[in-house]
């Protein structure tokens, strides 16, 4: 066999894996049926109040708490009738070795009448429900996000498997010599990337765009022999996959620089210990051994950085932030704290202020050597 | 020394005319901004215009005009089709403070004091500099009055600029124009426009046009063509008398004997009353009143409160009714559902007063504000010191969670699409000040508005309660007929097994009981098998009836049999417990089909799953 055919059956079998979990839920709901069981799935409760630390990983998972999704109520007979038409799509695109993306899926269900998706966001959600049920990922029910932009730029070397129409091919890319300033863009599969071979000391993750052209311009990558994955905001599943891989693959230290705002905050906490809606992928994506640079709030004394104020959605997400499990630690209570009464916040960009060399040649330096990474 | 300073301040002290202390105390009348100016303008010469539209028995139809003259000033033009002011009164009625022609009179009225509209004439002429104008005719072959005038603040005397003979083609009526300053706001309550709406919903019978400076003309148009019960005058009646009161009326009166006194300048108190009261207060009921010390008086008013007096008579007030006030909310909102009140007559300070109210919900109204709270007093609608008001209060005190409505923090006004309406209506409404924009709180008068609001707020309650049970029901009705036989078909179309039976679901959905019957065909017999399970919370007691064409074998339990028409109806007594199951069980003649469904009697339709309920006619023996 060749290794082609090797991979080739190695996916039939993983399909097939797939395919018997997903039956499974039918068969459930159709055993309830017939024992005179209203029918319903239960499914854990996914809220902040129902996450819980794994000692062993180290990262954020869901507790014990369950919600079902019942008969009983409307809410709940239209999500299991809807489980249901999405079950038969996803067996039926196993069956044609077919994929999809999470918004075609949306329009697909057009067509399902009752069963239709109201919004995306509630297809988006079915999906994670299926996941967490047959504890699998999507990429096994042969679905993918949209590409979402976020791209990493530095001493490294990667090679991509890429595999369409049945046939495997590679391709080396290094991410600074064979990209362009954009850098390279992490695909949604990051599991099909392998790491060749790399020059860097650590992997400096950036909220902001702006922020990431800036490092890239003062040639930070290559003066602190960094590896710069730029974030784009709250970061997909496949950039924050990509950010453990190499954590735990090359050994690279983490950080994560990102604006001084509770909804950053959030970013790091995604990365570092899982997010709320996705804690059943904490295991997967999360890296525990991340550290946050900033914008703390004390920088915002310390350095004296231009601020906005508040607003009454920020003080709402902070206090929010101190019942939060994930940021139950002295740190962040001290921050948020403080931050909930200097009752400002700053950009990462407000260090301009101090002139655009000041983040590369005084800020990172000071913060990285603060946190043992050079 | 001393005397000197007593000297010198003798010569600066001098009487203060009525009409230059309100030039520096305007906003006791409720002139104290320049948007509630001219509110307060039209307000007290709308109230004018409808007691003297409802005095000469017309139903009123009047024109509120607002213009903008320049930057600051509007001119303010009210025009009704009253009975008219005749020539020579309406000087003073326009340009004299305190002249009127309702404050001796206890009856139920809008206007009270002869302030309102002389105050409006005062304002304009202080911000604007400039004369009021109005138009007077009092019947159709007479001639129309025109006047220009303004008060002389030092005298409270009306100053005539020009008086003139003017066509009008109006039969009879008053016509007034005022320039002011002010500033016109529309979207709030506290508006011209909102003053309008609401005086509209209480005064159903009166057709309101009011032309706004943009040009933009609102009808609120009448509902009803009977104009209300013209309230009549009363005797001052002897609860709640001051003391001041009864000595300025024994002194003054023409009896000559106290027990014609009582009897005549009070309400309520007959011959045998009044030597019961000259008794108990030990004075001699033919004394001359006049004569009377101010001991003797005081006890003549202990006596009043000792002996029982009927309370005041009612006929003097004029309430909306609840008809009325149902019509007018219907008319100016719309809404789901509305519960009206009029409460029996009470008695505040001798004084009677009546408490009406109204509840609207639903519609259009917004879902996640603060209630509307809608305040009248004797028809008119009360706009500021919402906070400061008997009527909000009582809605205050009021526990509106236990009425179904959101009430954050657990007390004050409650939350959602709702309106609330209190009026008050009395022969002195008592007001916290001269403005007329807050009802004292009189503990009598808090408790009968609490009471009528209550009294509506429980009609809400029950709307509510049933709407919650029919949303429920509809949402299980979806649940059942919709979503579940879509679920069984796809699950077992993507199972490959065959369609499950949805009805044992249905039932334990609905709580129902279930009746569900199965036949197993043989060669030549089928065993049929009806299926009794109790999904509701009680025990249910009923009869099942199975109609066949044939006689049924070996049945299990044994059914009373009767025949009609060539049939069997074989009948069950099933008694059954919550979450029991029970069977019954038979065989026949495999030639006969299974036979039609299993009927019930005794049992509502709507709790059983899988059985009809046995057609009433049918119910013969």
């Amino acid at each position: 066999m060749s290794v082609e055919e090797e991979l080739l059956k190695a996916k039939k079998e993983k399909d097939s894996v797939t395919k018997q979990r997903l039956l499974q839920i039918i068969k459930t709901i159709y055993d309830q049926f017939t024992n005179e069981q209203i029918p319903q799935l239960l499914i854990p409760t996914r809220t902040k109040s129902n996450i819980a630390f794994n000692e062993e990983s180290e990262v954020w998972v869901y507790g014990e708490r369950e919600s079902a999704r019942s008969c009983k109520t409307v809410r709940g007979a239209y999500s299991l009738l809807k489980s249901s038409y999405t079950i038969e799509f996803l067996n039926k695109q196993l069956d044609e070795n077919r994929s999809s993306t999470l918004r075609e899926l949306y329009y697909i269900s057009e067509g399902w009448k009752l069963a239709k998706f109201r919004e995306q966001p509630e297809s988006d959600r079915m999906i994670e429900d299926l996941e967490i049920i047959t504890e699998l990922q999507r990429e096994n029910f042969h679905v993918r996000p949209e590409e979402n932009g976020a791209t990493i730029f530095g001493p490294i070397r990667i090679k991509e498997n890429v595999e369409r129409r049945g046939k495997v091919s590679e391709r080396v890319i290094h991410c600074i010599d064979d990209v362009g300033e954009g850098g390279y863009q992490i695909p949604y599969n990051v599991d099909n990337l392998d790491f060749v071979e790399h020059d860097a000391k650590f992997i400096i993750a950036i909220e902001t765009g702006g922020m990431r052209d800036r490092l890239i311009e003062n040639g930070f990558d290559t003066d602190y022999d960094a590896i710069i994955v730029h974030l784009k905001g709250q970061p997909a599943r496949s950039t924050r996959r990509l950010l453990k891989r190499m954590n735990e693959r090359l050994k690279l230290p983490v950080v994560v620089f990102t604006d001084g705002d509770p909804w950053s905050y959030r970013i790091f906490a995604s990365v570092a210990y899982g997010s709320i809606k996705s804690a059943h992928m904490s295991e997967y994506m999360a890296t525990p051994a991340a550290q946050f640079i900033g914008v703390r709030p004390s920088d915002i004394v310390n350095y004296d950085l231009p601020t906005d104020k508040l607003s009454d959605q920020d003080v709402r997400a902070l206090q929010s932030e101190l019942t939060d499990p994930r940021f139950c630690t002295d740190f962040w209570k001290d921050e948020i704290n403080l931050q909930l009464e200097l009752k400002k916040k700053s950009e990462q960009q407000a260090f301009a202020s101090r002139g655009l060399d000041y983040v590369t040649d005084v800020y990172l330096p000071e913060r990285l050597t603060s946190l043992g990474i050079i | 020394m001393a005397e000197n300073i007593a000297e010198k301040l003798a010569e600066k002290q001098r009487e203060i005319s009525i009409a230059e202390f309100f030039e520096k105390n305007r906003h006791i009348l409720g002139f104290d901004s320049s948007t509630r100016s001219l509110i307060t303008s039209v307000k007290e010469a709308v109230d004018n215009a409808l007691d003297a539209c409802e005095e000469s028995g017309v139903l009123p139809d009047i024109l509120i005009e607002v213009h903008k003259v320049d930057k600051d000033n509007y001119r303010v033009v009210v025009e009704d089709n009253g009975p008219g002011i005749v020539k020579e009164q309406i000087p003073r009625v326009f340009g004299k403070l305190l002249y009127g022609s309702r404050f001796h009179a206890l009856k139920q009225s809008r206007g009270q004091q002869g302030i309102g509209i002389s105050a409006v004439v005062l304002y304009a002429q202080l911000t604007s500099g400039r004369p009021t104008a109005v138009y007077s005719k009092t019947g159709k072959n007479k001639e129309a009055h025109y006047y220009e005038l303004v008060i002389n603040t030092k005298t409270n005397e009306p100053e005539i600029l020009m008086e003139k003979i003017v066509p009008w083609d109006r039969p009879h009526g008053t016509r007034i124009e005022v320039e002011m300053e002010g500033t016109y706001v529309r979207a709030r309550k506290q508006s011209i426009y909102g003053y309008a709406k609401s005086t509209a919903i209480v005064n159903p019978h009166a057709r309101l046009t009011l032309i706004e400076p943009t040009g933009d003309t609102q009808v609120f148009e009448r509902v009803t063509e009977v104009l209300p019960v013209e309230p009549c005058e009363i005797l001052p009646h002897p609860e709640g008398i001051e003391l001041g009161t009864l000595i300025k009326m024994l002194r003054y009166t023409e009896r000559r004997r106290l027990t014609s006194f009582l009897t005549n300048e009070f309400a309520r108190i007959g011959h045998k009353t009044a030597k019961e009261i000259c008794t108990k207060a030990g004075v001699d009921p033919d004394v001359n009143p006049s004569d009377l010390s101010r001991d003797q008086a005081k006890r003549l008013l202990e006596a009043f409160k000792t002996v029982k007096i009927i309370a005041p008579s009612t006929e003097c007030l004029s309430p909306i009714t609840e008809e009325l006030i149902r019509k007018g909310l219907e008319k100016e909102y719309d809404v789901d559902f509305i519960a009206t009140t009029t409460r029996d007559a009470s008695v505040h300070t001798g004084n009677p007063f009546i408490v009406e109210a109204g509840i609207a919900y639903g519609g259009s109204l917004p879902k996640e504000e603060k209630t509307d709270l809608l305040r009248f007093a004797n028809r008119v609608p009360l706009l500021y010191q919402q906070g400061g008001c008997a009527s909000t209060h009582a809605v205050e005190k009021i526990n509106w969670r236990n009425y179904e409505l959101l009430q954050p923090g657990g007390s004050g006004i409650p939350q959602g699409p709702v309106v609330i309406l209190t009026h008050v209506a009395s022969t002195n409404v008592p007001f916290t000040s001269e403005s007329k924009e807050a009802i004292a709180d009189i503990p009598e008068i808090v408790d009968e508005i609490e009471l009528a609001v209550r009294d509506v707020a429980r009609g809400l309650k029950n709307y509510l309660a049933k709407q919650k049970v029919l949303a429920k029901r509809k949402e299980k009705e979806e649940i059942i007929e919709r979503v579940l036989p879509k679920l069984a078909e796809k699950v077992s179309e993507v199972a490959g097994g065959p369609q499950p039976d949805i009805q044992p679901i249905v039932a334990k959905i609905m709580g129902n009981v279930l009746v569900q019957k199965t036949a197993e065909q043989n060669d030549n017999t089928s065993i049929v098998t009806i299926r009794i399970k109790n999904f509701s919370e009680s025990q249910k007691e009923f009869k099942l009836h199975q109609v066949s064409a044939v006689e049924i074998e070996d049945p299990t339990p044994k059914p009373r049999v009767s025949s009609f028409d060539g049939q069997f109806d074989n009948i069950w007594k099933v008694s059954i417990k919550p979450n029991a199951e029970k069977k019954v069980r038979y065989t026949v003649k495999s030639e006969q089909s299974p036979g039609a469904n299993p009927l019930v009697e005794g049992i509502l339709a709507e709790m059983v799953t899988g059985a009809d309920a046995l057609p009433k006619k049918r119910v013969s023996e």
